[in-house]
C-alpha cells in the first residue's frame, strides 16, 4: 500500500518525488542506450557504439547522485513505511540500471568489434527480435515503477522465461555455425557475448519488477518461481 | 534465469531467512500474557475517551502506545495502574486484567496494584531528598528500615537504571542538583526498587537531550529481562527503536497493533501508513 496523500512537510514530499522522477530519467536514458547498442550491432555504426559506451558515463553518474539523494533522506528524514520501502526501492533499481547500463556498454563494444568484420544478410535476425522483446520488457517495468503497477510488473516478471527460452535457442543456433564453419567462430563469439548481455538485461528488468512489487506491496518476492510469486501476490 | 535455482532447491528459502535473522521474528502467539485489556471503554463525563479497546500486552516485552494527542493513549496507560481512580467523573466499562485477574475488582487494593504497576512520568520528578533516600522510599513505606537490605536494594536500583557509577560517591546529596536524565533514571531507579511487574512510561524521554534519551532508550532495552514495559511516545522513532509491539491509536481507538518491525515497514491500515509518514490522515 502505497499512500497518495501529500506529507505534512512540503520539503519532505519533494525531495521524494525528486529522487522518484530521476530514476524515471535514468530509466529513459537506459532505454535509448540499450536501444542504441542494438541498433549499432544490426547496421554496424561505429559512431552510435562509440556514442553508447560514452553516455555510460552519465548513467554511472546518475546512479551515484540518486544514491547520494537517498542517503540524504535517510539520515535526515528517518522515513518510516510506504516512504521508507521507496527509498530502499529506490536504491536496489538504480544498482540495476547501472548493470544494465554497462551491458548496453558492452554491447556496443561487440558492435564495434563486429562492424569491422563481414555481415552476413540474416545472422542478427534473432539477435534483433530477442533485443526487441528485452527491450520491450525494460520499457514495461519503467512503465510499472513510474505508475506503481504491481500486475504490470508481475507480468513483466513473467516475461522473463520467455527471454531465456529465446537466448537458448540463439545459443544453441550459433554453435551450429561454429562447428559447420570454424571461421565463423570470432564473430559467433561476439554474438554469443551480445545475447548473453541482452538476456542480463533482461534478468535485472525482472529485478526492478520485484523491486516495484516490494514497494508497492511490502511483498518480498526474490527468489521465487513465477507461480509461487503470483501466489504471494493473490493472498493479500 | 532468476527463478530456476529455486526450483531446484524448493525449502532453500524459508530455512535461509529464518537462520538469518537476528533473532526470532514477532508473532504475539508465541508470547505469556501479561495484561489483557477487552472491550474496554473510557468516558471523561459524558465524552468517550476510549473506545471498545482489546488488546494484549506481553510479558517481558516491550509495548509503545503511538497517536497524535489527545488519542488515548496516556488515558489507557494510566488505567493499567488505575490513576484513573484520582479523577472523579471517569468512569470505566469492561475488563483490564493482570495476570488473569482484575484489577478493577472491588477487592484489589489499589496500593498493592501500584506497588506491582509502576509509573515513570515525562517530567522527571525526584522527591526533595538524598539520591539515596529517593530509592529507598518505596521500601521504607512498605517498613523496611534495615539498613543492609536498604543499602543492598539502593544499589542494585541504581545499577539496574545504569545510574549507579555515576552516583555511588555522592549517594547523601540531594537529587534536585542531578541533570535532568540523571534525574529521570532515578525515577526509574525508584519505581524498580519494588519490583514492580509492569512498568508504566508515559514519555520518558521527552524532556531529555538525545544523550540522556538514548541512555534511557538502552536501559529500556535491558530492563525487559525482568520487567513488562509498557510506553507512551510522541517519538516514533524511539518507539520503533525500543519496543516489540506496537500500537497505533487514533480518536480514542485501538487502530493498529502488531510488532513493531511489521507495523513500521508494512502497516496494514491506511491511518496508520499516513501518522508514521507524516501525512494528512
Amino acid at each position: 500500500m502505497v499512500t497518495t496523500a501529500e506529507h505534512i512537510s512540503q520539503q519532505f514530499e519533494k525531495e521524494l518525488q525528486d529522487v522518484r522522477s530521476r530514476v524515471l530519467a535514468m530509466g529513459g536514458l537506459l532505454e535509448k542506450q540499450v536501444s542504441g547498442a542494438l541498433e549499432a550491432l544490426m547496421t554496424g555504426e561505429a559512431d552510435l557504439a562509440r556514442q553508447v559506451i560514452e553516455t555510460d558515463k552519465e548513467v554511472n553518474a546518475l546512479e551515484m547522485s540518486i544514491d547520494e539523494e537517498c542517503i540524504q533522506i535517510l539520515a535526515l528524514r528517518q522515513p518510516t513505511a510506504g516512504d521508507l520501502r521507496l527509498v530502499t526501492a529506490i536504491l536496489k533499481t538504480i544498482t540495476d540500471l547501472e548493470r544494465i547500463g554497462d551491458e548496453a556498454a558492452s554491447i556496443a563494444r561487440m558492435a564495434l568489434n563486429l562492424s569491422e568484420k563481414d555481415r552476413p544478410k540474416k545472422n542478427y535476425r534473432e539477435l534483433q527480435s530477442l533485443g526487441h522483446h528485452v527491450i520491450g520488457m525494460l520499457r514495461d517495468a519503467l512503465d510499472a515503477f513510474a505508475r506503481f503497477d504491481v500486475d504490470q510488473a508481475f507480468k513483466v516478471a513473467s516475461e522473463d522465461q520467455e527471454v531465456d527460452a529465446e537466448y537458448e535457442t540463439i545459443i544453441r543456433q550459433l554453435i551450429t555455425y561454429m562447428m559447420e564453419d570454424p571461421r565463423a567462430v570470432t564473430r559467433a563469439l561476439d554474438m554469443m557475448w551480445s545475447a548473453r548481455s541482452l538476456e542480463r538485461i533482461a534478468d535485472h528488468a525482472h529485478n526492478v519488477c520485484q523491486h516495484i512489487i516490494y514497494l508497492v506491496e511490502g511483498k518480498d518476492v526474490r527468489h521465487l518461481s513465477i507461480d509461487k510469486m503470483e501466489k504471494l501476490l493473490k493472498n493479500s | 534465469m532468476e527463478a530456476s535455482t529455486e526450483q531446484t532447491q524448493p525449502t532453500a528459502r524459508a530455512i535461509d531467512i529464518e537462520s538469518m535473522r537476528r533473532g526470532p521474528k514477532k508473532n504475539m502467539a508465541n508470547e505469556t500474557t501479561c495484561l489483557e485489556v477487552k472491550d474496554f471503554n473510557l468516558y471523561y463525563g459524558s465524552k468517550q475517551a476510549l473506545h471498545g479497546i482489546n488488546m494484549t500486552i506481553a510479558k517481558n516485552r516491550v509495548t509503545a502506545f503511538i497517536g497524535p494527542s489527545g488519542c488515548g493513549k496516556s488515558t489507557l496507560l494510566r488505567c493499567f495502574n488505575r490513576m484513573n481512580d484520582l479523577i472523579d467523573t471517569v468512569r470505566i466499562e469492561g475488563d483490564m486484567l493482570l495476570d488473569g485477574s482484575d484489577i478493577n475488582a472491588p477487592s484489589v487494593n489499589v496500593a498493592d496494584l501500584r506497588r506491582q504497576v509502576g509509573m515513570v512520568f515525562q517530567k522527571p520528578n525526584p522527591f526533595p531528598k538524598s539520591i539515596y533516600e529517593n530509592v529507598a522510599y518505596g521500601l521504607r513505606i512498605q517498613g523496611v528500615n534495615d539498613r543492609a537490605t536498604l543499602d543492598r536494594v539502593v544499589e542494585s536500583s541504581l545499577k539496574g537504571a545504569a545510574l549507579w557509577d555515576e552516583v555511588k560517591d555522592r549517594l547523601n546529596e540531594s537529587a534536585m542538583g542531578m541533570s535532568g536524565g540523571q534525574q529521570q533514571r532515578l525515577v526509574i531507579a525508584r519505581a524498580i526498587a519494588i519490583e514492580p511487574e509492569v512498568l508504566l512510561l508515559d514519555e520518558p524521554a521527552s524532556a531529555l537531550d538525545p544523550l540522556s534519551t538514548l541512555k534511557i532508550e538502552e536501559l529500556i532495552y535491558e530492563l525487559k529481562d525482568k520487567y513488562t514495559i509498557v510506553i507512551v511516545t510522541h517519538n516514533m522513532q524511539q518507539a520503533a527503536r525500543v519496543s516489540d509491539y506496537t500500537a497505533f491509536m487514533y480518536m480514542g481507538e485501538l487502530i493498529e497493533f502488531g510488532a513493531t518491525d511489521e507495523l513500521f515497514t508494512n502497516p496494514s491500515k491506511k491511518q496508520t501508513e499516513d501518522y508514521i509518514t507524516g501525512r494528512y490522515g
